[in-house]
């Protein structure tokens, strides 16, 4: 009998199932029995499990195991910021009068709730220099999308809606396909050689056609966009709106305010700058907030404090509309705003600070031995290329995968796309300098190895629960779910 | 070894795009170049149109993708599509194997077989690729 | 400030060394980037910092700001549902590798987030009986639009027909999507028993051409619709049929709508284990026939080999994302609802078989003793009388609203009133019923709509 290992392939919950096996249990029917008419009732759940309690946790609590996590080192994805999700944050998410809070509660008895959402949006109003916010987007993406359309109803109001939304060529993909989404057509701003944007280029670009400049500041490269208030000239000159992507605020949060840059629209993570947990691909909550000006296009309802008294307004003539159902990801507003409480202002500025300080240690101990693309000063994350060692043989691929054999989860590679083979480095303030110290030594080690060894590093990882998986079959021959084998 | 040094047979033309044709009586065939395969990758799904649609010099008609990108495929010629290379549904692999043989692409009436001159040779193919990995 | 946070491992002390073996004089020096009048020098009105007494304190103020009764006593619904959920569901999303992860882009470490998102899948498939799931969306509404923007994407005709029996904030939401797009969109009628009207649809779809007739099933109002018949309707018209469904526990015994000519469910995922939680984080849905897998939005999991022959799960077919295909993208879509996905794999596991069959079962059955009871009640009228799963509409003799202030005041939420989605329907009221309600809650608000 071959030994269980804490590497052994979970089957999958059909795999396990058995007939007649239950994880679960009712009171008895307390009224009497009713059927729906025989063209509705279905005849089975065909294929779906039957598990006990015991077969349901053990099977995800070894799944979990399979897992890397911040809770477990550092995480360090470019533009992602992962930091460490406070257990508050759980705590108060979960409180009995805000989880089991149904939305259709009469506003007189959802004081709490709407209150919450209040305060939240006057402190991210506050702390970003915008005027108001809007807390209905469910993640980033839908952010950006609710900006673009808030802009387009902006010029949509004064007579035309323009055709074109500039975006640099560092943006995250959401942004051209945001834009897209909203009806415009895109077009690109190079950067120059310091990675930022190139001002001519913009100036030239800039016309009555564009509606939005969608910016990301820091940029992709952990650059601050140093011209940003010529940029907002610019694009103010011919009528146009500066849309700022907050991706990457956790750069300068407490420091500088967006709104004081000539900033329009400004979306925010409270995923990433606000500490609310990644889920393993959500939920999120993308609120964005907007100058006096785009107040009246913004998504309904909003909440509004009328004296004592909180409410839900839903009637404003000039808004875009809703996005979603009901009025956000509560949950990850309870989150946000716990996290607010715990760190103040100063706390926020203290992130930035250490946030920054942190991934220019690791550049600067790291700038002898990989590529560093762009010499302007890095803020929060930092981007180097495999130009030195891909004359090894050995990619930024390579690179990132045997970095799991140290223990760490890779940073962003391959993004932004104007580096080539691009390592994006973001190590937020929650990483102790140990930590760092860990990441560095692994970093020049597998440097040594591509030169020692580099089949080593381009056959990595070797001590992962699964090894490199050939994508390319499954993308060829695609297998989306478990069929029962007949 | 450059891209350069790839296989770039001298019968056929060839677009900055990276596409290849080959023509014979009124009828273009259209593929990718060894450059294209290799830059892409593993190519795991083609998009085609239909036959009978029209393809127009320089506009894309259909995609090629690999695992981490896509690519549209656009026409060096103009005309109506006769023939798709049902093959690659099932084998998209194919274009990376043999890109002027069974990994071709479509077959076009064409429009107006002056257009063709305009194309590059295999030659100027060869330098205009060596300029682009450079 | 000079103390460390205790999020925040760096004393200055760490600092200080840091700066040091960096060569830099200060913290500032890093900041040069930044114009100096652009940095602030004020206090912003910002709370906090707060120690985590006082944190709790504060948010548990909040908390009891809210006044609501018991759940058992709760008759409400419209988008957003009461179930049982089984005590391990939050134990295991608890647990840090399943919340604190990112998106599994790195395979090799993540196989536990992609093989229960792969096993999510396969549920929805099994569920909806139709052959292709992404591992979720935003929600419902923001689901069914982007749902019809695919349909529209594989066939552009630039129109679709939706039923006015769809829930009011979907085709708002619907509205804005589409809107930007230029795509019309047309609604048609109900018939006098509740139900959307094939006939009607019919019309609409023969007057101009459509990508997609769009139903929601059980309706916004409870009722259950003719899919098999609105399918036929809508294939005539070389049209596909996109269902909505708000409550997908009434899956687990009504007959899935692949199995009847459906070509897509765009659903809301909530009812499986995810907490009301004031309207969100939720959980949306998308399942197709296997056609739209090109067109589909949102991240894919599929089953893939190692180098050393093991199955293994990756994120695949991600050239319709935006991170890959940018502006041509199927949707914008990145983060998705990752950890409501596993929340409702966890409980779609647990329950099981026959446990959501039996869940469903008893919301069937209360709702109809509901319905029954209520629609007794003088002075009460029910105006729609096809079958519902678990919510009806009841008119009430008084104004909806007034009518469940003064329940709200006796502990008992009777139900949403359906004229704040529509003034004309003032004395309606859109009561939900669950496996939660028991029978003496029930007796209790046929009552008192009895005594009013």
């Amino acid at each position: 009998m071959e030994p269980r290992s804490l590497k052994a392939a979970e089957r999958l919950l059909f795999e396990i199932s058995r007939p007649g096996r239950r994880g679960f249990a009712l009171p008895a029917l307390d009224v009497p029995p009713a059927e729906p008419p025989a063209r509705h009732l279905r005849d089975d759940l065909e294929g779906f499990p039957e598990l006990s309690e015991v077969d349901v946790v053990r099977h995800y609590t070894r799944l979990s195991r399979l897992n890397y996590a911040i809770d477990l080192g550092l995480y360090p994805l470019g533009s992602c910021t992962m930091k460490y999700n406070p257990k508050i944050n759980e705590k108060t998410a979960r409180l009995e009068g805000l989880a089991d809070a149904h939305p259709h509660l009469p506003p007189a008895a959802a004081q709490g709730c709407l209150g919450l959402m209040h305060d939240l949006e006057q402190a991210l109003a506050a702390l970003c220099g915008m005027d108001r916010f809007t807390l209905q987007p469910a993640a980033g993406a839908q952010g950006e999308l609710v900006g673009i359309l808030m802009a387009r109803a902006f010029h949509v109001d004064r007579g035309k809606a323009r055709q074109v939304v500039l975006i640099p060529d560092s943006a995250h993909g959401t942004n051209p396909a945001s834009a897209h989404i909203a009806g415009y057509r895109v077009e690109q701003v190079p950067s120059n050689e310091a990675g930022r944007v190139d001002l001519a280029a913009l100036r030239e670009r800039m016309t009555e056609e564009v509606a939005v400049l969608m910016l990301t500041n820091p940029n992709t490269l952990g650059v601050f966009e140093s011209d940003i208030e010529e940029i907002a000239r610019i694009v103010h000159a011919k009528g146009g709106l500066l849309y700022m992507d907050g991706a990457n605020l956790n750069a300068f949060v407490g420091i500088a305010r967006p709104g004081d840059m000539g900033v329009d629209v400004h979306h925010l993570n409270l995923h990433k700058t606000f500490s609310t947990p990644h889920g393993g691909g959500g939920p999120g909550a993308g609120p964005v907030g907007v100058r006096k000006d785009l107040v009246p296009y913004l998504p309904v309802p909003t909440v509004e404090k009328e004296g004592e008294r909180y409410v839900l307004r839903h009637e404003a003539p000039k808004s875009i509309g809703r996005v979603r159902s009901f009025y956000g990801n509560f949950g990850m507003m309870v989150r946000a705003w716990t996290y607010i409480l715990a760190l103040g202002q100063e706390g926020l500025r203290r992130n930035a600070e250490t946030a920054v300080l942190n991934a220019n240690y690791i550049r600067h101990h790291l700038a002898g031995t990989y590529d560093l693309p762009y010499d302007a000063p890095s803020l929060h994350e930092v981007v180097f290329s495999d130009r030195r060692q891909q004359e090894a043989g050995v990619h930024t691929l390579d690179i990132a995968k045997r970095l799991m054999d140290y223990g760490f989860h890779p940073p962003t590679i391959y993004f932004p796309l104007i580096v080539k083979g691009a390592l994006m480095i973001e190590p937020t303030e929650s990483e102790p300098r140990e930590e760092l110290d860990l990441f560095i030594a692994a970093m020049r080690a597998i440097d040594e190895e591509a030169r020692r060894d580099p089949a080593l590093v381009r056959t990595a990882p070797h001590t992962t629960p699964v090894r490199r998986l050939d994508e390319v079959a499954a993308a060829r021959q695609p297998v989306l779910r478990w069929t029962p084998v007949s | 070894m450059s891209k350069a040094d790839g296989i770039y047979p001298d019968d056929l033309k060839y677009t900055r795009e990276h596409e290849w044709l080959a023509v014979q009586g009124g009828v273009g065939t259209i593929g990718l170049t060894h450059y294209a395969q290799s830059e892409l990758g593993d190519i795991v799904y083609v998009d085609m149109p239909a036959v009978g649609a029209p393809v127009v010099a320089g506009e894309d008609f259909g995609t090629v993708e690999s695992v981490k990108a896509v690519s549209e495929i656009f026409a060096p010629a103009s005309g109506e599509v006769l023939e798709i290379n049902g093959a690659l549904a099932t084998s998209p692999e194919t274009i990376n194997k043999d890109p002027y043989g069974e990994g071709w692409l479509v077959k076009v009436k064409l429009a107006d077989p002056k257009e063709v001159a305009g194309l590059m040779s295999a030659s100027e193919y060869r330098k205009y690729i060596e300029e682009e990995s450079n | 400030m000079g103390d460390a946070h205790r999020y925040v491992p760096a004393s200055d002390q760490d600092r200080r060394e840091m700066l040091e073996s960096i060569g830099r004089a200060s913290i500032d020096d890093l900041f040069v980037g930044i114009p100096a009048h652009l940095k602030i020098g004020t206090a912003l009105g910002v709370p906090g910092p707060l120690s985590e007494v006082e944190v709790l304190a504060e948010i548990k103020a909040r908390a009891q700001a809210n006044r609501a009764p018991d759940p058992a006593f709760q008759f409400l619904g419209g988008g957003a549902y009461r179930h049982a959920v089984p005590a391990l569901v939050d134990h295991l999303i608890s647990r840090t590798e399943f919340y604190s992860s990112y998106t599994p882009y790195q395979p090799e470490i993540s196989q536990g987030t992609l093989q229960a998102m792969f096993e999510f899948q396969t549920l929805i498939c099994q569920l909806t009986g139709l052959e292709i799931s992404n591992a979720s969306m935003y929600d419902g509404a923001s689901s069914l639009a982007e749902a019809i923007l695919m349909v529209e994407r594989q066939r552009p005709r630039g129109r679709v027909v939706i039923s006015d029996r769809v829930h009011p904030e979907y085709r708002q939401v619907t509205r804005t999507y589409l809107g930007a797009l230029g795509t019309e969109m047309v609604m048609f009628g109900h018939r006098a028993d509740g139900t959307a009207d094939p006939e009607a649809a019919r019309r609409e779809l023969a007057a101009k051409s459509a990508s997609a007739l769009v139903i929601q099933h059980p309706d916004f109002f409870g009722c259950l619709e003719d899919v098999e018949t609105l399918a036929q309707v809508a294939h005539d018209a070389g049209a596909a049929l996109v269902v909505a469904v708000a409550e997908p526990v009434a899956l687990g015994l009504l007959k899935a709508p692949g199995a009847q000519g459906a070509d897509v469910v765009a659903g809301e995922g909530q009812s499986f284990g995810v907490p009301v939680s004031y309207g969100g984080p939720y959980l949306g849905l998308l399942a197709a026939r296997s056609t739209f897998l090109r067109s589909m939005p949102g991240r894919i999991v599929g089953e893939a080999r190692d180098v050393d022959g093991r199955r293994g799960y990756v994120l695949t077919l991600s050239t319709r994302e935006q991170h890959i295909r940018r502006e041509k993208a199927t949707s914008n879509i990145c983060t998705n609802e990752g950890l409501a996905a596993l929340t409702a794999a966890i409980f779609m596991a647990t329950v099981g078989r026959s446990g959501l069959r039996e869940m469903a079962s008893q919301c069937y059955a209360k709702t109809a003793y509901a319905r029954a009871a209520i629609g007794s009640v003088r002075g009460c009228r029910l105006p729609y009388p096809a079958p519902v799963f678990n919510e009806f509409v009841v008119e009430l003799p008084a104004p909806a609203e007034e009518v469940v202030r003064r329940l709200n005041d006796n502990g008992i939420l009777a139900g949403l009133p359906i004229g704040r989605y529509d003034p004309a329907r003032s004395r309606q009221l859109l009561v939900t019923v669950t496996e939660l309600n028991t029978r003496a809650a029930i007796d209790r608000l046929a009552r008192e709509l009895g005594s009013l």
